[in-house]
């Protein structure tokens, strides 16, 4: 629509171009003139919302001990050292490594489980399927607080505790939002494929495999990203789970320890910290932006 | 067909073939869920039902096995412990002032999205990329962007206005908390960008048509048929907002101190001490795990309630298109 309406504009003054006059501005164009500049104004100052606190806590993190407790603002001098300070202070290196770990077999996990499921759920008519669907709906509403105790005792008598197994199991079982996610992708999915694919003598998984999961690649990378983003991000899980054993803290756990043991006194390093933790993801939404707001939508608006 | 058989006999065959598929099929269907189904087992049914029974006993999970004491814990909660009414209170004051706010801003950062005719894509990558920093790192940011001598209050301060201790002060905790929140509010911005582009373009010329001014176009159009995404965001809101957990914790202990009797946890004064922090100090510090057990179906059963009460309301203010649902 925007283009639409930008090409028109051209066209117009193409027209006006080859009549060799310019009509002096109307009221009319004037007034859509100021409604733009009104309109990225308002844009600009929720982008400057937005944006404005990575810029200072980029800038704190280069700043001395000293610099990083007063009211500056522009580090003099730049203390590129807090970065190296952060890597040997705190075992950096560890932390992400197992946090790369738990995000990675849990995506892979959520989604060899959850396309499955979500194929049943959407492409074979079956009785009860509704009703089954209403019960995976209800588990993303359950509040994780009604499962954790006898979670934690279950896995405490596997000797999990301490290890990543109670983080990276459960996603091999199936994940209701991303069954959620991906159910919703493969109803779009025209009828007639699947139809075409069984009157040629596929079976349910040959249907699964060769038809639904090509059609379905963004829904898949999607539910694969937001895995690993949830992983990324995980806090309470590592914190439950870990049981103090420092050598399986994920990032989020790590530097939570890190910063309550210097609270409030090493700005400097906390914010060189939050930086090298919110880097990554922020690349990969960077990268695989499409694949995120896709998803998004798709749960949002059809839900 | 052309053998000589009884009539019965090949109904039964027939019956015992049709039956032979149905299991088939039935066994398919099995195998395709059953990821789901064990993991339900596992991870859902099992440990919401166990959970219940730990409610009604003394458990500490490790030395003793679970001791009937039947209503005492819950007892405990509601006459005894004005740390759970302190953390309910707080939890119901973020679900019930944070979340509303929230929303109303990512649906204002919405709608001055739609309006300029191009950039919109690089602005929707601007707001959305707060979303992306993980808990942590935005709780331990906001600790320093809110500090005393941060940005955020050399600003009020440059500018003549208040400038609150935010995480340091009880009466400002939360609302620095809410802060924090908005920075975040990227996938409401996103979903409510996508609805309000939804909206059929005729309804507003036909308003137009009509002189309807801005105000009457989105009281009138945009709200109603974006209705069914708020409703959506605000279940959503209500059921995360009653799970409030990280962000809190990380700054508690972040201003306050290491370990729950230092002050840390809920700092400053108890104002950040919310429902699940206080049932995770109950269950996992103080291993009081029958107790922590009560308060998880507790909170469950408001969640229940708030989430059925928003269900039922939901046929007053939300507008279902033909053909949505």
């Amino acid at each position: 629509m925007a283009a639409a309406s930008e090409v028109s504009v051209r066209a117009a003054s193409a027209a006006e171009l080859l009549q060799g006059r310019r009509t002096p501005p109307s009221d009319a164009k004037r007034r859509r003139r100021l409604t733009a500049i009104g309109n990225h104004a308002l844009a600009i100052t929720f982008a400057v919302m937005f944006v404005s606190p990575f810029v200072f806590v980029v800038l704190t993190s280069l700043m001395t001990r000293h610099q990083a407790l007063s009211s500056d603002l522009w580090p003099h001098p730049f203390a590129w050292g807090n970065y190296r300070t952060i890597f040997r202070d705190a075992p950096i290196v560890r932390y992400a490594w197992n946090t790369v770990v738990y995000a990675t077999l849990a995506s892979i996990g959520v989604v060899l489980s959850s396309v499955p499921v979500a194929y049943a759920l959407s492409r074979i008519r079956w009785r009860g399927r509704q009703a089954v669907f209403l019960i995976v709906i209800a588990t993303m509403m359950l509040p994780a607080q009604v499962t954790i105790v006898p979670l934690y005792i279950i896995f405490a008598r596997l000797g999990w505790l301490g290890s990543l197994k109670p983080l990276i199991v459960p996603a091999f079982f199936g994940d209701a939002f991303s069954i959620f996610l991906l159910r919703q992708f493969f109803m779009t999915i025209p009828e007639e494929l699947i139809d075409a694919a069984r009157v040629d003598g596929a079976n349910e998984f040959q249907i699964m495999w060769n038809v639904v999961i090509k059609l379905a690649k963004p829904a898949i990378a999607a539910v694969a990203l937001f895995q690993f983003l949830y992983a990324w991000n995980d806090f309470f899980g590592p914190l439950l789970y870990a049981n103090n054993n420092q050598n399986i803290f994920t990032l989020s756990v790590g530097l939570q320890n890190f910063t309550t043991a210097h609270r409030a006194v090493l700005f400097n390093l906390q914010m060189a910290a939050s930086v090298l933790f919110m880097l990554p993801v922020i690349i990969i939404f960077l990268f695989a932006q499409k694949a995120f707001i896709q998803g998004i939508t798709l749960t949002g608006v059809k839900g | 067909m052309a053998i000589a058989v009884t009539k019965d006999a090949t109904t039964a065959e027939r019956r015992q073939l049709r039956r032979r598929r149905g299991r088939r099929r039935g066994l398919v269907i099995l195998a395709f869920m059953s990821p789901w189904v064990i993991g339900f087992l596992w991870f859902y049914l099992y440990p919401m039902l166990a959970t219940l029974f730990f409610s009604f006993t003394k458990y500490d999970g490790i030395r003793l096995a679970p001791h009937w004491v039947g209503l005492f814990n819950y007892r405990a909660l509601f006459t005894n412990d004005p740390l759970f009414w302190k953390s309910l209170a707080n939890t119901v004051w973020i679900v019930a002032i944070g979340t509303p706010l929230q929303i109303l801003f990512a649906l204002a950062v919405a709608w001055a999205l739609t309006r300029p005719r191009r950039g919109q894509g690089i602005y929707r990558t601007l707001y959305f990329l707060p979303t992306m920093v993980p808990a942590v790192a935005a709780a331990l940011s906001f600790i320093y962007l809110l500090s005393a001598r941060g940005p955020v209050n050399s600003t009020l301060r440059l500018l003549h206005l208040p400038d609150p201790n935010w995480f340091l002060d009880p009466a400002w905790s939360k609302p620095g908390l809410v802060l924090l929140g908005m920075w975040g509010v990227g996938e409401a911005i996103v979903i409510f960008l996508a609805a309000l582009l939804d909206v059929p373009a005729h309804l507003y010329e036909a308003a137009d048509i009509e002189g309807a001014s801005t105000w009457q176009k989105f009281r009138n159009i945009t709200l109603p048929m974006i209705s069914p995404v708020i409703f959506f965001s605000t279940v959503i809101g209500v059921i995360y907002g009653f799970q409030y957990f990280t962000e809190a914790y990380v700054v508690g202990l972040g201003t306050g101190g290491a370990g729950a009797n230092a002050g840390g946890l809920g700092s400053p004064n108890g104002s950040t001490l919310f429902y699940t922090i206080q049932l995770y100090h109950q269950g996992f510090e103080e291993f009081h795990l029958g107790y922590a057990s009560a308060m998880a179906w507790v909170l469950f059963l408001i969640v229940m309630v708030c989430t059925m009460a928003l269900i039922r309301s939901s046929n007053r203010w939300v507008y279902y298109q033909g053909g949505f649902r």
